[in-house]
């Protein structure tokens, strides 16, 4: 019971729970200004969430690429490294897996695998190029991604527009059905929600990228460099060689969300006309879970939750979608000044504090 | 020749927003804020101007509503980079997150108000007509070529040279500029001799805010002639891209962002070619990036930010 009282006491416990209460606070306070009533419209989304099976499942979906974007932006973090391109990889990794889904044809049990690794490897070589120029150029990596994103964005456009196009759609070819990685028959129970295996992927990567970063010599090293380049440096750890590879692992995982996006829920590749974004709410994901692989787990399920559930907002009260973006970034400004929600609990801990010394 | 006159003429157009949004980057950042929420800023921009100018239009402001609509985005531009300044110098937060965190915040709140206001559309009333129109400015652009090179552009262009001269005087020539970048450099000994670290930080982050304000504007004004959520797709990211290209130096980022508007410029004019037909569209779009990188590799030498930017000044770390 002790312990249990500890954790929530804790301050990096209670500080993003208030942040989310705030947030949602300020977003209900906007709401009311725009002339919406805020308790309908977060039933609404809440009822679109929990609704039905299928909506629940879809809200995963939402869920998933989240996951992976985020431990992709962390796992940089980690490493000292600011990964804005966490979209490009992305993008990277839905072409290279589009390419292999449609030009092979495999057994499911080569072609998946196949497909997903295409993916990740196309993001890793993405953000591996950012990586070398970091280390052997002295490139900020913030500039290069960004520019690498754009890059990544046009090529992929052209891969399908030019290269993979279905004939007289804006869209690719079909991923063959062998490298499907939807789960049939959870879909058939959730009346054709798009689940697939890179949910169960995405749980896994972020206990890989727990074990990495905190159970090999190589995750201490990365870490090392991260905290202080040139202690790390003194200490005799290749600086250099860590933000290559930190880069690749982190594109990896920004690679792989890519891939599932296409082999998972929409099976052929659309043209773009901007950019997916998947990347940026990764940076914000991120932060929102500290950092820390299962944070960040909570924190896609909920920028994944309330942004399906916006659509219910939406639907029924016509509410912008835009709010729940108000929403996710209160809750972040919240939690990264954490200041402010001290100081909203000031008053609460005073009392406390007076009760134990009249106790004592 | 011609041609080069245009070149030179669309390089201007583009790198306009490029250079106000990378001045106000600049002046935060020499104060020893990093300021990832330029791109936030500029969105905030380019909002309040198209809006602004419409509504005054509507109200009868005639000529006077493209400025009316500017000198508003500058206020909420200032306004916005508030929070940013609030949070991450009064409330030490980390200025990378707050900077993340502006970017989101100003995206989410100005669709959700296009969205109000202009009964649920994605993009404000179209400008045509209303906005900035090119100047000549008279003598000076008969002359040829260099008149219609550099003397036929938007008023904003023409502000955008005058800040740049005016913030490399500031910050070089100036005792406000010398104290602002000391407590960028060294806050701590900004501190002992007396100067106020918090005060010269908000009006570094207030300035940036200002002037991405006004970048942004340059874009709904006089590119766009609306606000969408594509109207700034990037262009604060890039604007950081030259803040660093250019060293922290407000010549020398104007000089990238005039570098990035040509690598546009050109691409934009190669449209104009028969031959260019059979390069893929996407390549020629690609152009302004992949030369930006490879300029970066191959031709810029060692980066140095300002010593403290990122880092919340603790008094009691001295």
């Amino acid at each position: 019971m002790q312990r249990l009282n500890q954790i929530f006491t804790k301050q990096s416990t209670y500080v993003p729970i208030l942040a989310i209460i705030l947030g949602l606070i300020v977003g209900a306070i906007v709401m009311w200004m725009g002339g919406f009533n805020p308790f309908e419209a977060y039933k609404a989304m809440l009822v679109k969430i929990f609704g039905t099976t299928y909506d629940f499942g879809e809200a995963i979906r939402q869920v998933t690429p989240l996951i992976f974007t985020g431990l992709s932006v962390a796992f940089a973090f980690r490493a000292g490294l600011f990964n804005i391109g966490a979209e490009g990889q992305f993008i990277m990794g839905m072409t290279a897996a589009t390419w292999v889904g449609i030009n092979t044809d495999l057994p499911w049990f080569i072609h998946l695998p196949l497909a997903v690794l295409a993916g990740g490897l196309a993001g890793a070589i993405w953000s591996g190029l950012a990586g070398w120029l970091k280390a052997s150029r002295g490139i900020n990596e913030v500039i290069s991604t960004i520019m690498l994103n754009w890059i990544a964005y046009y090529f992929a456009n052209f891969m399908v527009r030019v290269v993979m196009i279905e004939k007289g759609q804006n869209r690719s070819q079909d991923v063959l059905p062998s490298a499907s990685a939807s789960i049939d028959w959870l879909s058939a129970l959730m009346d054709n929600a798009r689940v697939h295996w890179g949910t169960v992927i995405a749980l896994l990567c972020s206990g890989i990228f727990y074990y990495i970063l905190w159970k090999t010599r190589q995750g201490y090293e990365l870490r090392a460099s991260g905290h202080n380049a040139d202690a790390a440096f003194y200490a005799g750890i290749n600086v250099k060689g860590s933000i290559v590879k930190a880069m690749m692992i982190s594109g990896a995982f920004a690679g792989l969300g890519g891939a599932f996006e296409i082999l998972g829920v929409f099976k052929s590749m659309a043209v773009m006309n901007a950019q997916p974004g998947y990347g940026f709410d990764g940076i914000a994901v991120s932060l929102l879970g500290g950092n820390n692989p299962f944070g960040i787990v909570f924190g896609a399920i909920l920028f994944g939750f309330l942004s399906y559930g916006s659509q219910g907002m939406n639907f029924e009260l016509e509410v912008p979608n835009e709010i729940i973006r108000i929403v996710i970034g209160s809750v972040i400004f919240f939690v990264a000044s954490h200041g402010i929600v001290k100081w909203f609990l000031k008053p609460f801990f005073k009392k406390r504090r007076e009760e134990k010394k009249g106790a004592a | 020749m011609d041609l080069l006159a245009q070149l030179i003429n669309t390089t201007l157009v583009f790198s306009t927003a490029l250079i106000l949004a990378a001045l106000g980057g600049i002046f935060s950042e020499r104060s020893g804020v990093v300021n990832i929420g330029l791109e936030g800023l500029m969105i905030v921009g380019a909002f309040s101007a198209a809006v602004f100018t419409y509504f005054s239009s509507e109200w009868g402001f005639g000529g006077g509503s493209p400025w009316f609509g500017l000198l508003m985005a500058v206020v909420c531009g200032v306004v916005f980079s508030l929070l940013h300044a609030v949070a991450s110098i009064t409330l030490k937060a980390n200025q990378v997150i707050i900077g993340v965190v502006i970017n989101i915040l100003a995206l989410g709140a100005t669709i959700y108000l296009v969205k109000s206001l202009f009964d649920g559309q994605g993009q404000s009333e179209n400008l045509t007509g209303i906005a900035f129109t090119k100047w000549n400015i008279p003598v000076l652009s008969d002359i040829p070529f260099i008149g219609e090179a550099l003397f036929k552009a938007y008023p904003t262009t023409y502000i955008c040279y005058v800040l740049v001269f005016l913030s490399w005087f500031v910050l070089y020539r100036t005792r406000f500029g010398l104290r602002l970048r000391a407590v960028g450099e060294h806050p701590g000994a900004a501190d002992t001799v007396g100067i106020s670290v918090t005060k010269y930080r908000y009006i570094g982050v207030m300035l940036s805010g200002a002037f991405a304000g006004l970048g942004g504007a340059a874009i709904s004004l006089t590119t766009t002639y609306d606000f969408s959520h594509t109207t700034i797709s990037g262009q604060g990211f890039i604007a950081i891209a030259a803040i660093i290209f250019g060293r922290w130096h407000p010549i020398g980022a104007a000089g990238a962002a005039l570098f990035f508007g040509f690598a546009q410029a050109l691409r934009f004019q190669a449209q104009l070619f028969e031959w260019s037909k059979a390069i893929p569209n996407e390549f020629l779009y690609m152009l302004p990036y992949v030369l930006t990188l490879l300029l970066l590799a191959f031709a810029a030498g060692k980066n140095r930010a300002p010593a403290a930017a990122g880092e919340p000044y603790d008094p009691g770390k001295r």
